[in-house]
């Protein structure tokens, strides 16, 4: 199951502005049936402002496709056009409290939503913009300007981010040379040279720790603070570690008691410190903690 | 643990008399079944029970056949290099589109290595074409691989008519059949079924062990060499613990067979009809008159499965998808693909698969979930409006 924040299956269980818009002035519809997605973003826009008074969405996809859409929503409410456009896939999945590497197309798509709908209230046609570029990944119908763009947008250096972001590559891989002479292109603009083999999502991992090492280091902070607990009568057990969040069961004197949230405070100033990275620690009855399986 | 499993072909859950069984062989029953002493002894003596247990499950003619190993993907990989390795002059392999990714991932990277292969295609229902199998027979053909049946359907496959034929043609049998193993009756020393594979944690036995059905005569090339485990045929000490459990869960998957195709197929049917009836614009992929009794796939059109799952689980139901979403993977499943499945049902694929140990009672409460959670998806939808598609078609850009 995908290591979603709360922020997304917030939005995911109770979307903002789902359904139809009466009175809507501009409509976007972008996405991509054959890869699981699709979204129609409708605007109603004052024409004196043209600030955006109310924005509703309709998706089709999955858990962060929705979320993605409601965020966007909400995130574009009360402003200007233009202001609105300003708005990046970055800064959606950053309203969301960050989103998947696989999930990013989901914010992309929720970029172009708003590029359409725009578009369609100034009676401009969006689509031509998007058709200029030569088709590069035939799988996903993604072409050379939305490549380019991306890795603009976002700073990308690797093949993989390309297809995190774009789908792009995702499918058969033969156009993975076709994305890489962009990469070189486009990162050639910036000054840097494109080096295949190095994705830069590794380098951006809390740390650069694996999740292993990351669990033994959440084990050896928990180890060092329990001759403390064990003196006062109590314990503390590591259940489970999900993305920021590390769940524990305290038991013993220290359940419940009025000491469990301060020395909770202190374990997770703690383990910041020794992760080098935000972390909430959540304390949680064992055997409480659920996962849905994927699809084996 | 709570809530509600219908997840049963993902895995299963150990039985409690399965790990009772095991359990001494944790500890007093340690030993090494190849050491000369006691304490080997016994525990040799254990695999070789659990081999006749697996036997009598899977109707062979000797214990011999039986060969323990790690998974049911090793199975599938070592079924076919053997092939492979064994008749070196031949270089062909047929194979069909909707197996597991255990054969299909293997047989793409063999092509790499100048196999040429063949992937039978299906019908809407999941279905073989048996005169187009006949025409690629040749004495070219070293293995067919052929699921018994589909780990996302529950369709089946003619294997054991499959089998005469390519026998008949001179190439060897291999049917992945992990998914049938203990819901099928099976008979297979009045088969031409030459291999076939077992994983353990499908039918309550422990994951992590596996069984390769070896017939007697056929050649063979062991993929893992060294020690003279198995008969030499599988290299590596035992799984002892595990090969104890997999032995008992056959022995209680003989008793529960019947079961099996009476009352859990009973309750899946129910599961069935209920959704079906209250839920519109859905349909059974698969072939619904033919296939396992524990498994319904049934599409939601107009939604996609990743966001089923995630209001299901809400309501402690776990379920899988064929969707694109969950698998991390971008296409929906290939299954689903292949059986011509539209894009718009496709992702919206969802598998119930039971077990024994699941209730009438779980039964109705998914049936009284499931309508409330699509129709909420489907209010989100831009496909769809009341109760049914939009009528002006939903285009959007590249699509
Ligand atoms: C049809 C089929 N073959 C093979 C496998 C792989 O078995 P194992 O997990 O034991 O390797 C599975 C399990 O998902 C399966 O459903």
């Amino acid at each position: 199951m995908w290591d979603y924040s709360e922020k997304v299956k917030e939005h995911f269980f109770q979307p903002r502005n789902a359904g139809v818009l009466e009175g809507a002035n501009g409509v976007g519809d972008v996405g991509s049936i054959s890869c699981g997605d699709a979204l129609r973003l409708m605007l109603k826009v004052e024409p004196e402002t043209d600030i955006i008074l109310d924005a509703h969405f309709q998706t089709f996809g999955c858990g962060s496709a929705i979320a993605s859409s409601s965020a966007l929503t909400e995130m574009i409410k009360g402003k200007t056009l233009d202001e609105a456009l300003k708005v990046s896939n970055q800064d959606i999945a950053d309203y969301l409290d960050g989103l998947p590497p696989e999930k990013m197309h989901c914010s992309v798509m929720g970029r172009e939503a708003l590029q359409a709908a725009v578009a369609n209230y100034r009676g401009e046609e969006w689509s031509d913009d998007h058709e200029e570029g030569a088709l590069i990944c035939k799988c996903f119908a993604i072409d050379a300007v939305m490549i380019e763009d991306t890795i603009r947008a976002n700073n990308l250096t690797s093949v993989q981010d390309v297809t995190n972001y774009t789908k792009a590559g995702g499918g058969c891989s033969s156009c993975h040379e076709g994305i890489e002479e962009i990469l070189v292109k486009v990162m050639a603009e910036r000054g840097e040279d494109f080096k295949p083999g190095m994705p830069a999502q590794e380098e951006a991992k809390p740390a650069g720790m694996t999740n292993l090492q990351r669990i033994k280091k959440i084990e050896a902070v928990l180890e060092s603070v329990r001759p403390q607990l064990k003196r006062d009568g109590g314990d503390i057990e590591l259940l489970d570690v999900d993305g920021k969040t590390i769940y524990v069961s305290m038991t013993g004197a220290c359940a419940g008691c009025q000491m469990e949230a301060l020395t909770l405070q202190g374990i997770q100033q703690k383990l910041m410190e020794e992760l080098k990275e935000f972390i909430k620690i959540v304390p949680t009855k064992a055997g409480a903690l659920s996962r849905a399986t994927c699809n084996p | 643990m709570e809530g509600i499993y219908f997840d049963n072909n993902a895995t299963t859950r150990v039985d409690e008399k399965v790990v009772e069984a095991m359990l001494p062989y944790f500890t007093e029953q340690f030993g090494n079944p190849s050491s000369m002493h006691s304490f080997g002894n016994k525990v040799g003596l254990a695999i070789k029970k659990a081999r006749m247990q697996v036997q009598e499950l899977l109707g062979a003619e000797h214990d011999s056949e039986i060969i323990f190993t790690s998974c049911g993907t090793e199975s599938d990989s070592t079924a076919i290099l053997s092939a492979l390795k064994a008749q070196p002059e031949k270089k062909e392999i047929i194979t069909t589109t909707v197996e597991h990714p255990a054969v299909l991932t293997l047989c793409t990277w063999l092509e790499k290595d100048g196999y040429k292969v063949h992937y039978l295609p299906v019908d809407e229902k999941g279905r073989l074409n048996l005169d187009e199998y006949k025409k690629l027979l040749s004495d070219q053909t070293a293995v067919v691989s052929v699921m018994w049946a589909n780990n996302e359907t529950g369709t089946f496959f003619p294997v054991v008519e499959m089998a005469a034929m390519a026998n008949a043609a001179g190439a060897m049998f291999h049917t992945d059949a992990v998914q049938a193993v203990g819901k099928v009756p099976l008979n297979l020393k009045d088969t031409k079924i030459d291999m076939l594979s077992v994983s353990g944690h499908k039918l309550h036995a422990p994951k992590g062990v596996g069984v390769l059905y070896l017939k007697r005569g056929v050649r063979f090339r062991p993929m893992l060499r060294g020690g003279h485990q198995e008969r030499g045929r599988r290299a590596g000490t035992e799984n002892t613990t595990s090969i104890v459990g997999l032995g008992k869960a056959a022995e209680m998957a003989m008793e529960a067979m019947a079961f099996e195709n009476t009352e859990v197929k009973r309750l899946r049917d129910k599961l069935e009809a209920g959704i079906l009836a209250k839920v519109p614009r859905s349909f059974v992929t698969g072939n619904p008159d033919d296939r396992l009794p524990n498994t319904s796939n049934i599409a939601f059109e107009f939604i996609e499965g990743e966001a089923i799952l995630l209001l299901l689980n809400k309501f402690g139901i776990a379920a899988s998808s064929g969707s694109a979403c969950t698998s991390g993977s971008l296409e929906p499943s290939h299954v689903m693909r292949a059986m011509g499945i539209p894009y718009t049902a496709a992702h919206g694929t969802v598998r119930f698969s039971l077990s024994r140990y699941n209730t009438e009672a779980e039964v109705d409460r998914v049936i009284a979930v499931v309508p409330e959670i699509i129709a909420q998806l489907r209010k989100l939808s831009p496909y769809w409006e009341g109760d049914g598609p939009k009528e002006e078609a939903f285009a959007p850009t590249y699509a």
